[in-house]
């Protein structure tokens, strides 16, 4: 199981905890991790990547294993750590507005 | 005995006034949505306990929220707001063009008859509609041809901020949009028309006529009188009493004429009201003293209502959806401030108290009358 903590925001939104375990079918990556999430809570759509491009929102970040995979492309497989669920994959609402 | 029940969308969450009707004691619930801007929310007048929120947030997007309980619980709907195919470019502040994108929705309005079907002004500046409850959206474009490449923002962005819909003609719908102005349609949403005429923005526009670009900042309308409107502009005050085909300054014996919000008196369709602002670069109450202006003559005649409201060191703002009427005999006002506060009148605006006081700033209010 893959583990996906959510921003604050993010949880209430969905009405899930802090951290969600997800099934990902074949190699894991950020894109593929995305689909399971909004699959599995419909009210994510559009909140964490547009509906259409699919391109992340500006001030959302990716960080897993103590490495920032914001900028990363969306189809690079994820850190073993992160398949393997022994480290989460942490969405983050970027520092803005002090 | 009838209950108010008044909807406050502010940078933080929503907040839902609850008072019978002598609305005097208030029960305050929320926030909802804590931490989000809620730019609005609106019950259905079909089903007042139907209440729809628009939720935003420059992190996570659009949210469109849904209660079928009156604001106790809340269901997320449809947030997949494209506009219907290439929706090109439109002026940005220096005149150059640059593409449509959608950023929220700053104004949500149900219809009177059923509460799944309402509409939503995005910013950048569109209409869409909902059927579903909110499920799914579908812009009607025919808006934006109105020489939509020469829309530009205002200071709070590209929005269309207000959706009137003609009690007696379902098919006639007026919107306003910032800094475009103000349009109709007489077909459904299928095609539009500019109603600018009249409206001279000096300052704002190389072509001070244009026949759009105007700062419309509101409109309002009477229910039992949908030909006559009036309208919050930028600078000044107006009347149209012909559905928008032409119009006239009203601004009369303000002590400015700049402002946001206007209303119309539930019961008196010649009385209608404004909070004036000092000016376009101060965007504070003349004097420090927070007033609400009355006239009842429909425009030009106007007299201060103060009693109850800050009459000095008063710099707060009062925003363009932050002004709602009630339909009690004794007619109910309410308004929110940038500051926090929102203020009630159970008596047209003779005396005011506030319901509240240190609320997030204050970004839309609604009320409901209930039976």
């Amino acid at each position: 199981m893959i583990r996906v903590i959510l921003p604050n925001h993010l949880q209430s939104l969905s009405n899930i905890d802090r951290e969600v375990a997800l099934d990902v079918e074949g190699p894991a990556t950020i894109s593929k991790i995305l689909d399971q999430l909004e699959e599995q809570y419909p009210m994510l759509r559009g909140t964490i990547r547009d509906h259409v491009t699919k391109e992340r929102r500006p001030f959302l970040r990716f960080f897993a294993c103590g490495e920032d995979l914001t900028l990363d492309p969306p189809d690079t497989p994820l850190p073993a750590q992160v398949v393997q669920g022994t480290q989460s994959l942490r969405i983050v609402g970027a520092m803005a507005g002090g | 005995m009838s209950l108010v029940r008044v909807l406050v969308g502010t940078r933080k969450g929503a907040f839902i006034l609850i008072s019978d009707a002598r609305r005097k004691d208030w029960q305050v619930n929320g926030p909802h949505f804590a931490g989000w801007e809620i730019y609005h929310l609106k019950g259905s007048p079909a089903d007042p306990d139907r209440i729809y929120a628009s939720q935003t947030s420059s992190w996570f997007g659009q949210v469109i929220q849904r209660s079928d309980d009156g604001g106790n619980t809340w269901e997320p709907v449809g947030n997949k707001f494209l506009y219907d195919g290439d929706p090109g470019m439109h002026q940005t502040f220096d005149g150059t063009q640059v593409p449509w994108v959608f950023k929220r929705i700053w104004y949500l309005e149900p219809t009177p008859n059923d509460p799944d079907t309402l509409y939503a002004g995005a910013e950048d500046a569109a209409l869409f509609r909902s059927s579903d409850g909110g499920q799914t959206w579908q812009e009607l474009s025919g808006l934006r041809s109105v020489k939509g490449n020469l829309w530009q923002p205002g200071a709070g962005g590209m929005c269309l901020h207000t959706i009137l819909l003609d009690p007696k003609d379902p098919d006639r719908i007026f919107v306003a949009i910032s800094a475009a102005g103000a349009f109709r349609t007489d077909d459904g949403g299928q095609t539009w028309r500019a109603i600018n005429n009249g409206l001279i923005s000096n300052f704002e526009l190389p072509d001070s006529t244009a026949e759009v670009g105007h700062c419309v900042h509101n409109i309002a309308m009477h229910p039992t009188r949908p030909d006559v409107l009036f309208m919050q502009k930028h600078w000044d005050v107006m009347r149209s009493d012909d559905a928008g085909q032409s119009w006239v300054e009203i601004s009369g014996n303000l002590p400015t004429d700049f402002g946001f919000p206007i209303a119309v008196h539930a019961h008196e369709p010649e009385t209608i009201y404004v909070v004036p602002i000092k000016s376009d670069g101060e965007h504070f109450p003349p004097d420090g003293k927070l007033r609400v202006f009355r006239s009842r003559t429909g425009g030009n005649e106007w007299e201060a209502l103060t009693n109850g409201l800050p009459q000095k060191d008063c710099y707060v703002n009062v925003l363009r959806s932050a002004f709602a009427v009630d339909s009690l005999d004794s007619c109910g006002l309410y308004f929110g401030t940038t500051g926090g506060q929102v203020y009630a009148s159970a008596d047209s605006g003779d005396h005011w108290a506030p319901i509240v006081r240190d609320l997030p700033a204050v970004l839309s209010v609604e009320v409901q009358t209930l039976p």
